[in-house]
């Protein structure tokens, strides 16, 4: 490793930007046509994906060959502490509205269609039939709510531990320890992993034996939306930490400058409180 | 604090970039990044203008002329959406990329590459937005706000809407975690937060907006796709949802994002107006207290826009207070302006007429802001062409005129060459002209009761409505000589002098050579 420069580093010019921008030009044509069911729209969308993972790999690669060469000083790091900081607060921004839409179904409007106003409209839908979890007054399709006990519980003993056993790896990487910490991240992937295939069994275990689906009024709606997202970004994190766990194999990172490492960790620990808020307020409530 | 790069280092820092297009489409530098957002927002301002021109074009008599109903619903959707996200907010973003490096003693943003991606993300959503005119079932035509059910029932249109405005968001977050890291950790050694021009302070500020509401409205455009496409209830009564839920989430986004057009432009006024009045800015502490003060506010009020969807009395009692409350730092700014002026040494070049235009026109946005706040007055106005004039009275003669005052007041900067005097003023005039000309007597259509987004009209609203066209189409002229004296500028204007604006203070003036060299403060200045 090189020594570490003093300059506030302004990459060169760089072609990643404009392949990532023609990846998302197909990606949103794609799923706009393959919405419609039209045939083009497949196609776009795989172009769309290779482009995407081809930039990924390629843009991110740089990135790492350009921290491991030393280009990166104190005040870049402080720039990219700021940068993921700001980050997850826009992806807590992002899951505010989809628990705003929660608790706006609960608290206001089931509620309100129950009420003798709407006596009329859905004389069936009253206190009693609107208590939750419901599919809401027009949707006949009777389902069973998911459980907080079982495997749910389970999922949240994963995800806490999966939070200890990254802090134990952060702690290795700081000790200078690197077979150690490629053991416990393993360890947090392998958490993670199990944690999504317990979320894959939960959601075929939903539609084949409790008939809950996306279908299924607010409650289906809002629990396949909230625990959907959050295990899209536990997938995002569980390959995040793959990669990180390879950098590390590859020699990456010193005990005193890892912010590849911390920046993942931070996002492991903001899916791990997501979740504590689905555990609460998606299964317990 | 940043030091920033040596010659010696062979990694782009000096001025060997691609020559030609891919100068453009790989740069990393903050000022051709900035560049193409202002061409890009100028480029869709004449195509959501075309649009605008549509609409006016066909309300000039009652009766349906030119567009059909299905279309005159697509121009007014695409025009709000174009100017909003096209137009207007690329404007900024592209001010920032210029101007906050130069103005904090950067060598340029936090993150160069990142900021390339922002800007080209742009013209892959405008393609999505304008192509949606030529599928089948035309664009999104539920109005700029798509509420549903309308924007549930729409076609391919309202899709290529949803993922254009994804792809924005993206946009948008980038660019905004990339200005707020710029400012926080790039700021010469002594530039403290509490020295810094005005201009960076409302974007500072701005770009936390940005990064707050931006994801909400991405969740919402989700759940409206996933309510089109996959069978969820998020708005459909018949699931326990509500088609007001919409409405919540969405101005939850919507009107932070109207304070996200509005903030950079009071900082460009508080740079101009003590520059032109010669005079340290009135109040500057108290302008900054009051930015955020509107910011913060400006995410309990939205229910306003709400009133007569149906509301407890108490919610209506609360965003009508916390709404009005908003009138308060607001008129501290231009308060402060004013003050800045008295007694100042004032002379009226483009910037300056622009920028006290746009206190004027502002001012009476503003106060039909607070009528309109007000819920008895409200339920009658809801939805009537008063609403139309409220809000191009702040976003027109508001955001845009302050874009224009910025635009003459960095040109020479930008490009060490002067516009021409005498035009600009004929640029100011005119459009000060126009501008009432279109939206003053929307105000009398509104309060007699001219409902927005319909194509046709009683005739009682003729006269005004012929006068409102014809501004409209001298207003949309005029900008085609700013489209001139712009481009004139650039290739045949006089030399600008070192510094043209003898009461400027900012560091981009004092500190650097006029033009702006393509790698600025190799070495930062030191802040006393």
């Amino acid at each position: 490793m090189s020594q570490e420069s003093s300059h506030y580093y302004v990459p060169a010019p760089s072609l990643w930007p404009i392949v990532g921008s023609s990846a998302l030009f197909f990606l949103g044509f794609g799923a706009a046509l393959t919405m419609n069911k039209m045939e083009l729209g497949y196609g776009m969308l795989a172009v769309g994906f290779a482009i995407l993972i081809y930039m990924m790999f390629g843009w991110f690669g740089e990135v790492a060959k350009e921290s491991e060469a030393g280009e990166y000083n104190g005040s870049v790091d402080t720039s990219f502490r700021w940068g993921m900081g700001w980050f997850i607060l826009t992806e807590v921004m992002f899951f505010c509205a989809f628990f705003g839409a929660l608790f706006y179904m609960r608290v206001f409007s089931i509620p309100w269609l129950a009420d003798a106003e709407h006596d009329l409209l859905w004389p069936a839908f009253n206190a009693a039939t609107s208590a939750w979890p419901t599919a809401g007054p027009g949707i006949a399709d009777d389902f069973v709510e998911m459980g907080a006990w079982g495997l749910p519980a389970i999922n949240t003993a994963l995800l806490l531990t999966s939070g200890v056993t990254l802090t134990i790896a952060h702690h290795a990487l700081r000790a200078g320890d690197r077979a150690k910490t490629i053991t416990w991240m393993i360890a947090t992937v392998a958490l993670g992993v199990i944690f999504l295939a317990c979320q894959i069994y939960e959601y075929g275990h939903a539609y084949e034996d409790l008939n809950l689906k996306m279908t299924s009024g607010a409650y289906g709606s809002t629990f396949f939306m909230l625990t959907g997202f959050h295990g899209f970004h536990v997938c995002v994190g569980a390959i995040m930490l793959t990669v990180i766990t390879f950098r590390l194999k590859a020699g990456h990172f010193t005990a005193d400058k890892h912010f590849g490492f911390e920046g993942v960790a931070w996002y492991w620990h903001f899916v791990d409180v997501v979740w504590l808020g689905l555990f609460v307020f998606v299964y317990l409530m | 604090m940043a030091a920033v790069q040596d010659h010696g280092h062979g990694h782009g820092h000096d001025d060997h970039h691609p020559t030609g297009i891919m100068r453009w489409v790989t740069t990393t530098n903050h000022k051709d990044i900035g560049s193409m957002y202002l061409w890009f927002s100028l480029t869709m301002f004449f195509i959501g203008g075309t649009l605008a021109m549509g609409i006016r074009a066909e309300l000039y008599q009652p009766g349906i002329q030119i567009l059909e109903p299905e279309l005159f619903n697509q121009f007014t959707t695409l025009h709000g959406l174009i100017m909003v996200f096209g137009a207007i907010m690329p404007a900024f973003v592209g001010l920032a990329n210029w101007q906050v490096p130069m103005m904090i003693g950067a060598p340029d943003m936090a993150f160069a590459r990142m900021n390339n991606w922002s800007f080209w993300l742009l013209p892959v959503a405008g393609s999505l937005l304008i192509v949606s005119f030529f599928v089948p079932g035309g664009a999104a035509a539920g109005g700029w706000t798509f509420y549903p059910p309308l924007s549930v029932q729409g076609g391919l249109g309202v899709d290529l809407m949803i993922f254009a405005i994804h792809i924005l968001g993206a946009s948008s977050i980038m660019g905004s975690i990339n200005i707020i890291t710029t400012i926080l950790n790039m700021r010469a050694p002594g530039l403290t937060l509490m020295k810094m021009p005005m201009f960076v302070w409302t974007w500072l500020i701005t770009a936390y907006l940005l990064v707050l509401v931006m994801p909400v409205l991405a969740g919402v455009v989700t759940m409206l796709l996933t309510d089109r496409h996959f069978g969820t209830s998020f708005f459909n009564a018949a699931g326990g949802g509500d088609p007001v839920l919409f409405q919540h989430i969405f101005w939850f986004f919507g009107h932070p994002e109207v304070y996200i057009m509005i903030l950079p432009a009071f900082g460009i006024v508080s740079e101009i107006i003590p520059t032109f009045a010669r005079k340290p800015l009135f109040g500057y502490s108290s302008m900054v207290y009051a930015t955020a003060s509107i910011a913060i506010l400006s995410c309990f009020v939205w229910a306003h826009h709400m009133f007569t969807a149906g509301m407890p009395v108490t919610g209506q009692l609360f965003f009508m207070y916390a709404t009005m409350l908003i009138a308060v730092p607001t008129a501290v700014k231009v308060f402060n302006w004013t003050a800045t002026m008295w007694r100042g040494s004032m002379t009226f070049e483009t910037p300056m007429l622009f920028s006290i235009g746009f206190i004027f026109l502002f001012v009476i946005g503003g106060f039909s802001g607070v009528i309109c706040a007000i819920v008895p007055i409200d339920i009658q106005v809801q939805d009537t062409y008063y609403v139309i004039a409220h809000f191009h009275y702040v976003l027109v003669s508001g955001a845009l005129f302050a874009l224009f005052a910025a635009a003459y007041y960095w040109l020479p900067k930008w490009t060490g060459n002067m516009y021409s005097e005498t035009l600009g003023k004929w640029h100011f005039w005119l459009s000060m002209f126009f501008f009432n000309a279109t939206f003053f007597v929307q105000h009398f259509l509104g309060l007699a009761g001219m409902p927005r987004r319909i194509p046709d009209y009683a005739l009682q609203f003729a006269d005004f409505n012929k006068i409102s066209s014809i501004g409209a189409f001298g207003f949309g002229l005029t900008q085609v000589l700013f489209l001139y004296i712009v481009i004139s500028c650039i290739r045949s204007g006089e030399k600008a002098p070192e510094k043209p604006w003898d009461g400027a203070t900012t560091l981009e003036w004092t500190h650097l050579p006029t033009p702006a060299p393509y790698h600025s403060f190799e070495t930062p200045p030191v802040i006393k």
